[in-house]
């Protein structure tokens, strides 16, 4: 570990700090009809848009009308791209004349697309037709708009009073795409492009290397499909390696650019959540706690990956890091907060070969997506995820005092408790019962490539990251085979679904409370008790459910690594 | 439910027109207006020849030209296929990788002991077309390449550390040098002097 390489966590973690504000502040007068400078073109668009679809803005939702209008977007989305898919031999645009997909890929990239995830079970440049390719950019623009609608009712849910509705989900889902995903990902583009990402509809480009050898050079509207993918913490890029490609990011401006890019909404989010229940020490309280655990993470990777594997040191080199699966031009400091964010921040796109990460350094990642990613997390389903642990944390603190817990001026009772409970409870069971499966089954065993504990840790990563809808992965696991296709699906699916659901029925209930106000007895959710208590459960949750599993992967394999032992 | 299907359908078919179509064209003729090189993949023309892009590493393998790292593409450095060995840390195919990789740089570089060899220039890089070498990778190589184009090895070194490039800010990810352009400087410094 060199000062420079802290350096880089410790200016990102700052700028974050100095970004929340603004962004926050932005996203909250969007969300609540204020004047932005984008209204002078946005506000006809819009009313456009919503005379388009035959829809009243104005409308209130209960939270199951709400869910409702979530799941219909949501399904038709999955629908439209699985038939696109499957019928893709008999439609348009598909010049290489790709053939049929099988079922189970289709499903698999249908959920994952429409889920946030994009888990890639197929090989892009060599399955998909245009129009398919091209219908994956339109998801990405449209699915991580869910995630911040059931932050926005969630927190509706919190802040309204005697109430019945959580707002209308059609304006939080147009107004997120019209004045934060599109100008985000127009401006994004072009910064892309002028750090060097090509963007163009070339012919794949034939050259004849310096040394006369024959090189293929891959084109196309690369810049314009990743701008969004980065953004929306989507995960999908164009080239098979993402962000690890030199066209995907050419250069340490443009990598960490893409870093900030994809913190830029789920920080937003925070402050907004700290704008809307009127205290923003709440939001900041929940911003440290997330800086905290991300902080802790980023460096035990990058501890781990400067150190390197001892299985090497023998070679005695000039040097120890390890350099395997990472980039000149990152290094193992840059490469190593990349990565730690594409677990915490669920943005997916890696810029270095996960699966040739120290034990460590993997067991991190595997944490950070265990945990619900709940640090920093995405478009607003990491904030959501982390209100869930907040009340689970009042709840505990109430416990030790006797009283009944408190949360931003609501009681939580046994509905909210046992709301959160199960968003906790789904994604440790998927997680864990299809890992156990997948090393069972001889058709789970057969697609793992490393193999001993490091073969596990593949496995489960596999699962993690479609529960979490991160969408990277341990690439030597055989994602295509009909195995980890169909169940990936589904860990998907239901990480998305069964696991914010309830978070939209605790909004449902709480809505109808009335305020209390804080009295001498109510257990301040700021400051830094509070901080620590919240962190303390996301950390006893998560050890508490996945240790073992950790400990049999990962954890068992630092030890073989460091006894000498190769697998 | 019915009730929220067809606002469903008709934003997701506005979405395929705007998001789908009219987005990725609109932004390839900015790109092309404001950054025509960049847009087109930064390739870089000799003799009215394209010849490769900067960001994509090539191949080398003759003793002219410094050498990149291993890659795990198929052929490698594949332009069209990024691909990782997917190696874990305990796996022995690493160990003999890099092993091998060592031998061949250590055979290639006479006179160089492993102490001087990063471990970047042994081990594969994550896309399979890394166009950077770090600065000890290439310095290691310079009596090699000096030797092999017939120029003085203070000339080549010049052209190194003329070619290091620093952090971005000085802070972010790591210095490193274009395997490529550090390349044609050599051959043009080699034609200079008559070789």
């Amino acid at each position: 570990m060199t000062v420079q390489g802290i350096l880089q966590l410790v200016v990102l973690l700052a700028v974050l700090a100095l970004l929340a504000k603004p962004i926050g502040t932005y996203m909250y007068r969007v969300y609540h009809g204020e004047r932005t400078f984008l209204d002078a073109v946005l506000r006809p668009v819009e009313r456009g848009v919503y005379r388009f679809m035959g829809i009243d803005p104005a409308q209130e939702m209960r939270w199951t009308t709400y869910a409702l209008a979530l799941l219909a977007i949501n399904a038709v989305g999955f629908i439209i791209l699985f038939l696109l898919i499957v019928l893709q031999p008999y439609l348009p645009l598909n010049p290489q004349h790709f053939k049929h997909v099988p079922l189970w890929v289709a499903w698999n990239t249908a959920i994952s697309f429409a889920t946030n995830t994009n888990w890639q079970a197929y090989g892009g440049e060599s399955t998909l037709s245009y129009l398919t390719q091209m219908w994956l950019v339109v998801q990405q623009f449209l699915s991580p708009i869910t995630g911040v609608c059931f932050l926005l009712a969630m927190v509706r849910g919190f802040v309204r009073h005697n109430a019945e509705t959580l707002g209308n989900f059609w304006q939080d889902f147009v107004r997120t795409l019209l004045w934060i995903s599109i100008p985000l990902a127009i401006v994004a583009t072009l910064v892309m492009v002028g750090l060097g990402t090509p963007q163009n509809f070339h012919a794949y480009t034939q050259v004849t290397t310096l040394q006369g050898g024959k090189q293929t050079i891959a084109q196309g509207p690369i810049a314009s499909m990743n701008s969004i993918m980065q953004i929306g913490d989507n995960g999908g890029g164009y080239m098979n390696m993402n962000a690890g490609t030199p066209f995907e990011s050419p250069n340490a401006a443009s990598l960490t650019l893409q870093l900030l890019m994809g913190f830029l909404v789920p920080i937003g989010c925070i402050y907004l959540f700290g704008l809307m229940v009127k205290d923003v020490r709440q939001g900041w309280a929940i911003f440290v706690a997330m800086a905290l655990m991300f902080a802790v993470g980023a460096l035990v990777v990058y501890h781990s990956e400067a150190a390197g594997n001892p299985l090497l040191a023998h070679l005695h080199l000039a040097g120890h890091a390890n350099m395997e699966g990472k980039e000149t031009r990152f290094g193992p400091a840059l490469s190593s907060l990349f990565e730690n964010s594409t677990t915490a921040v669920s943005w997916g796109s890696t810029a270095a070969a996960n699966d040739s990460l120290t034990p460590m350094g993997g067991l991190v990642m595997l944490f950070n997506m265990m945990t619900g990613e709940v640090i920093f997390g995405s478009w607003g389903v990491g904030m959501v995820g982390m209100l869930a642990f907040a009340v689970m944390a009042v709840f505990l603190a109430g416990l030790m005092v006797g009283r009944t817990p408190e949360y931003l001026g609501k009681k939580i009772q046994a509905y909210e408790v046992k709301m959160a409970v199960l968003a906790m409870i789904v994604p440790s069971f998927v997680i864990l019962v299809f890992a156990a499966l997948s090393v069972v089954l001889k058709a789970g065993r057969s697609g793992i490539f490393n193999h001993g504990p490091h073969g596990l840790s593949e496995v489960l990563y596999a699962f993690s990251s479609g529960v979490g809808n991160n969408g990277s992965a341990f690439g030597g696991l055989n994602a295509a085979s009909p195995w980890y296709a169909a169940t990936v699906g589904f860990a998907m699916l239901f990480g998305r679904f069964p696991m914010y659901l309830p978070a939209l029925a605790m909004a449902g209930s709480l809505v109808k409370k009335q305020r209390v106000p804080a009295s001498a007895g109510t257990f301040p959710t700021h400051g830094w008790l509070w901080i620590l208590l919240l962190v303390g459960t996301v950390f006893i949750v998560g050890a508490l459910t996945f240790f073992p599993a950790l400990a049999l992967g990962p954890i068992a394999e630092q030890f073989a690594m460091q006894a000498g032992k190769v697998f | 439910m019915k009730s929220h299907i067809g606002p469903a359908i008709r934003l997701l078919l506005l979405s395929t027109v705007v998001l789908g179509l009219i987005y990725p064209l609109v932004m390839t003729g900015l790109a092309q207006l404001i950054f025509p090189s960049q847009a087109d993949g930064s390739l870089i023309v000799r003799h009215g020849r394209v010849i490769g892009s900067r960001w994509i590493g090539q191949q080398f393998t003759s003793a002219r030209f410094f050498q990149g790292r291993p890659s795990a593409t198929t052929p490698p450095y594949n332009g069209s296929g990024s691909a990782a060995t997917n190696y874990g840390p305990t796996n022995p195919a690493l160990i003999k990788e890099v092993r091998t990789n060592l031998a061949a740089v250590l055979k290639a570089n006479p006179g160089v002991t492993a102490s001087q060899v990063p471990p970047s220039l042994v081990e594969s890089s994550d896309s399979g077309q890394d166009p950077d070498i770090s600065p000890a990778g290439a310095m290691l190589q310079v009596p090699r390449v000096a030797k092999a184009n017939h120029l003085p090895g203070a000339a080549v070194r010049h052209l190194v550390e003329t070619h290091i490039r620093g952090r971005f800010l000085g802070i972010f990810g790591n210095r490193y040098v274009n395997v490529l352009e550090l390349n044609l400087a050599v051959q043009a410094l080699a034609h200079g002097h008559g070789g």
